[in-house]
Parts: structure tokens; sequence; C-alpha cells
């Protein structure tokens, strides 16, 4: 991609403080994302991936190094957790709108753009339901929608579907790669499946067991858009192999 | 809604009539168990003489001016207290300590330095209000699930915003709660005021019948009383039911 980078990332490491050194969650990680890119971080549990978009998201100060964004300013983000983090005493619609609400956008327009949200991640009829009436797809379904309604600079996905059954979670992918082909974000996703990556990345990169570092940066040349068959084909499979080389 | 309110008739009914029933076969004097009808009877004449809504506004003013002015500070103290766990450390031995003094033994102090007037029944009510609202509130705002602060801070939300859109509402169940407590506590904090010492209210209305042999007097006291507490429970339990809709 010709672009300039929207993300360049110069030797980033985390130590958190503990009773013998210090744990090192991340050492030395240097990338770069460019706009529209869809990067998949692939690494086993405890490679520090939480941590980096963690930092990423500007919730925890990295302990050297630095990241900055395109044009210097601090860019809107959008994040999806692990567990969906709604909030219990909102409806579906008011989950979705929060971010809108944070940056005081007037009530009607708000209303507009968050019902044509529900319409891209098909919860309609459900507008006024309570999390605690949807099951554990439709809540992530809903947390999606959230960190898209308010247009973010960059998407940060944490292990998005690590909590659902395997059967909705691949749905849940075909869903996720329709939707950023229909937003055009750029995307920054953790996850430690090989087969989610190679389904939604344009771009994989391996982290190693704790401290973490970059192992492999494999670009996907997987044709777009990518049907459920494709992770049926010996393409697909090499890849795969690869990155599960890759892993320790 | 009749259905629903059966057993509680048939209750009151039955409760009635044994005490009726007590007065009439047990030959006690009416001046020690007043039967149902002379307390009835008392009743109407305190009301049509204006006395008892006279000094039922005295003590319902005392109460809910103690309310207001303890659920406040216990509320703020309360919110610095979760916050700041220095904080807590200086103040909680004192709030401690405060608490195992009983409030009626320093009752007659406050009258003494406060005057018979209604000021020492607001304060002396506060100060009872205060401690369980205060509890509350530290355990509720503490409760507030984290992960909902990383998603406020990744939405770049002001403090304001984390308060009014996730600490109110996340703590509101635990803090209902304690103003619950606080409301029923609150009646006894008015009438140990006036029963040390006052001029108007139902502590002064119950001390004048028990002290004149008007035992009917002395019951139409307490029933106004445990009017008084069920109403402000009532307030609490509607304030619950409309609020916290999301949770059953």
């Amino acid at each position: 991609m010709p672009h300039t980078p929207i993300l360049t990332i110069r030797n980033l490491s985390a130590v958190f403080p503990n009773d013998n050194g210090g744990l090192h969650a991340l050492e030395n990680i240097s990338f770069k994302v460019h706009p529209r890119e869809f990067v998949c971080v692939l690494g086993p549990s405890g490679s520090g991936k939480t941590t980096l978009l963690r930092i990423l998201a500007g919730l925890i100060p990295p302990t050297s190094g630095s990241f900055t964004f395109g044009r210097g300013e601090q860019p809107s983000i959008g994040m999806v957790f692990q567990q969906a983090t709604l909030m219990p005493w909102r409806t579906v619609v008011e989950n979705i709108k929060l971010p809108l609400e944070v940056e005081k956008m007037d009530e009607a327009a708000a209303r507009k753009k968050t019902n044509e949200m529900i319409e891209l991640v098909g919860l309609k009829g459900f507008e006024d339901s309570l999390p605690r009436d949807l099951s554990g797809g439709m809540a992530q379904r809903v947390a999606i929608a959230r960190a898209l309604i308010h247009d973010p600079d960059l998407l940060l996905l944490d292990e998005p579907f690590a909590s659902l059954d395997a059967l909705t979670r691949e749905r849940m992918w075909t869903e996720l790669s329709h939707i950023w082909q229909a937003r055009q974000k750029t995307v920054i996703m953790v996850t430690h499946s090989i087969n989610e990556s190679l389904f939604l990345a344009d771009r994989v990169l391996v982290l190693t067991q704790r401290p973490g570092k970059i192992k492999m940066d494999m670009p996907v040349d997987l044709p777009r858009p990518r049907k459920d068959e494709i992770r049926y084909t010996s393409q697909f499979g090499k890849l795969a192999k690869k990155l599960r080389g890759a892993i320790e | 809604m009749i259905k629903r309110f059966t057993p509680l008739f048939l209750s009151t009914f039955a409760f009635l009539l044994g005490w009726d029933l007590l007065t009439r076969l047990s030959g006690i004097p009416n001046f020690i168990l007043p039967s149902p009808l002379s307390v009835w009877t008392r009743f109407l004449k305190a009301m049509n003489d204006g006395s008892l809504p006279h000094h039922t506004a005295i003590t319902l003013t005392e109460i809910v001016l103690g309310l207001i002015v303890g659920v406040t500070f216990a509320t703020i103290v309360g919110y610095m207290l979760a916050k700041s766990r220095s904080l807590e450390k200086v103040l909680s031995p004192y709030l401690v300590a405060s608490q195992a003094i009983p409030v009626i033994a320093i009752a007659p102090l406050l009258v003494i330095w406060l005057g018979d007037g209604i000021l020492s029944k607001v304060v002396i009510c506060a100060l009872i209000v205060f401690f369980p609202v205060l509890v509350n509130t530290i355990v509720g705002v503490r409760a507030v699930p984290t992960a909902l602060y990383d998603l406020m801070n990744s939405l770049h939300a002001s403090r304001a915003q984390i308060l009014m859109k996730v600490e109110v509402p996340a703590s509101l169940p635990v803090f209902l709660g304690g103003l619950r407590i606080g409301a029923t506590l609150s009646v006894i904090g008015a009438i140990v005021g006036e029963l040390v010492d006052a001029e108007s209210g139902l502590g002064f209305l119950l001390q004048l019948g028990d002290f004149q042999y008007d035992t009917p007097m002395v019951f139409v006291a307490v029933f106004t009383l445990i009017a008084l507490a069920l109403m402000l429970y009532g307030i609490v339990r509607v304030l619950e039911n409309r609020f916290l809709k999301w949770q059953n």
C-alpha cells in the first residue's frame, strides 16, 4: 500500500512491576499500519497481545518506546473487548449510541446513525432489549456496533469472539468481514485463532511467548470478499501451516 | 391488586380483633392498654383539634431536612472515599469510631449546643442517616466494573461523563439500598431528638401523652410514626422500581 502509515509503532516495551524485577509483557515491538488495513496480532496466551491494544487505546502508558498516529493528533478509537462490556441499564439502542453521547452529538442525528448501525449488524427488532435478554453473539454484535458508530480512525478488537461458541464465532467472522468491507476501517485485532486471523486479516503479526516480540509479519494474499469455503482451499492451508510453525 | 393485599387485610383485622378481645377480657385498665376504639377516638380528636397534623408536620420537616443533609454529605464523602484509598486510610478510623458512639448518647449534648428547636433534631437525624448511606455509596462506587472505565477512557470521555454515565447508574442499586435503611432510621433520629427536649413534634406529643396518662394519645403518636416510616420506605421502593427496572 502506497499511503503514509496511519500508525507507526517504534520500539514499544511494557514492563509491569512485580516482586522479581518486573513482568516483561512486550519487548521492542515496531511495526506500521496503513489506512484501511486489517491487521491481526496472533500469539499464545500471555504474549502481551492485550497489553499492546491497551497501550494503543491509551488505557495504559508504555514503559518505553512510542507510537504516533498519522498526522500526529489523537485518533478516535473504537474498541471491542473480550466480553461485550455493555451497560446493563441501557437498552441496545442506548448502548450503541454511547460514543455519540460522549461526543455530544445532537439527539436526532445520533438516533439516525444508531438506526443505520442496528441495520448493519442485524439487530433490527432488538432495539429496546436489555443486555440481559441478549445471547452472547448478539451482545458482541452490539459491542461491535458501538465501536463503529462514531466512525473511529482506528478499530481495536481484543479477542472479540473468544467468549462465543464455535458456530457463532464463525458466523461472526463473516459478519465482521462484511462490516469491514462496508466501512473500510483500519483494524487491529488480537486473537489466538489462526483460522480467525487468516479469514479476516490483510496481514498477520505473530508474537512470541512473553516477553512478546514480533516473530513473523506475514501478508495474507487471499482474495476478497472471503467466503466460508476459502477455509478449505490449499492456499489457506499453506498459510495456516506457516503460522502454526511460527507459534511456539 | 385485591388479591395481593388480602393477607395484609386479614392479618390487620386479626391483630385488631385480638387486641380488642385482650382489652375486653383481661380487665387491663385503659390507661395501661387502651382499646383500639379509644385509640381511634383519640386519633379523630387529635385530627379535629389540629394537634396531630401540626406535630406530624414538624416531625416530618425534621426528617426531610435531616435526610437531605445526611444523604448529601454521605454521598459526597462516600464518593471521595471510594475514589481515594489514601483519604479512606486517613478518615476511616474516625468514621468507624464515630459510629461506635450511639447517637442516643450524644443527643442530649446536641440539644444543649443547638437548642431545643428543629435544628438539633435535623442534626441528630442527619447523623443517624449518614453512616448507612456513606457505606453503601462507597460499596456501590467501588463495585463499578473496571471494564466500563476502560470503555469510557477509550472513547476519551470526561470525568463528568464517566460520573454521570457509568458511576451513578452502576452504583444506584447499592446506593438506594443504603437510602432505604437511612430513610427508616431518620424517623428514629427525629424522635430521639424530640424525646430529649422539644416543644413540638410527635416525640413531644408522645411524651405529653405519657405524662398525662393519656395512653391512647401515645398510641396515636406511635402509629403515626409507623405510618411515616412506611411512607418513606415506600418512596424509596418507588424510586427503586423506577430506576432499577433493568435489574429484574
